[in-house]
């Protein structure tokens, strides 16, 4: 929370950020989990949107299930559901780091690979599931 | 600010004097909504996919169940603050000048809030409708 005050002398170098470094998966992922997490901020009006329409009356609430029902509607959801799943299995990976695991090489970029498959692979169970269940 | 020499431990003179003046509750409160959120998001995918087709009358209905209700707006509240405290670091990662900085804070907070009191309000309604 400390404020940045301008330095006062601008030929100072800076600490090198993201353009400086190869493009990592590692890194890429660690960019995704805030992206998800940010893109998953703006999404979660959607899902108030959906529960004060029900909450509205018949007609209202039925405009919006037909934009969800939609393909458009159903691709945003489709999205929103990944990125969902995607941050919480970032989150986990955060949680086995927090406990002192998993710092070896080849552990993170075993779980960013798992991360970025198992997202991918779940969500598209998931709604596998929901379509064979309710078409 | 004067401190009292003789009567304090070293930890009781420290607390609540870091940078952020809250010490690690921001991490903790980060982490266990992440726990909550894993079981209390799956039941929410699961509920709103079950009812994606669904009629006001089908959704009123799952709502009567108190569990039910009181499962999402569980879910709500944990996922809500969760998501607060996340854009919280986003902005002061990349918001710097003090104006902008604690406009988004606040508005962070109020938008937040503002989820969690819409959403559970029409959960609640719903649940108690007749």
């Amino acid at each position: 929370m400390a404020e940045i005050k301008p330095a006062a002398n601008p030929q100072r170098p800076l600490s090198p950020h993201l353009q400086i470094y190869r493009p990592m998966l590692s890194m890429t992922m660690s960019i995704a989990h805030r992206a998800t997490g940010i893109a998953l901020y703006g999404g979660s009006i959607l899902l108030v949107w959906w529960f004060a329409a029900a909450a509205q009356s018949d007609s209202y609430f039925d405009l919006v299930q037909a934009f969800f029902n939609h393909w458009f509607g159903r691709i945003v959801l489709f999205g929103f559901n990944w990125a969902l799943i995607h941050h919480a299995l970032g989150g986990i990976r955060h949680f086995i780091w927090d406990m002192g695991q998993g710092f070896k090489l080849s552990t993170v970029e075993w779980m960013v690979r798992a991360n970025l498959i198992g997202s991918i692979v779940l969500t598209i169970l998931l709604w596998a599931v929901a379509y064979g269940v309710k078409p | 600010m004067i401190i009292d020499p003789g009567m304090k431990t070293p930890l009781k003179k420290v607390k609540g004097f870091g940078s952020a003046k809250s010490g690690t509750d921001h991490f903790w409160q980060q982490r266990a909504t992440a726990v909550a959120n894993l079981p209390l998001m799956a039941f929410m995918v699961g509920f709103v996919i079950w009812h994606l087709g669904a009629t006001r009358a089908e959704v009123i209905a799952s709502l009567h169940h108190p569990v039910v209700a009181l499962l999402l707006i569980m879910g709500l509240a944990s996922a809500f603050w969760h998501m607060r405290l996340g854009l919280q670091v986003v902005i002061e990662d990349y918001l710097h000048s003090h104006l902008t900085k604690f406009s988004a804070l606040a508005l962070n907070i109020a938008v937040a809030t503002s989820f969690f009191a819409v959403s559970a309000y029409s959960i609640l309604k719903m649940s108690f409708a007749p």
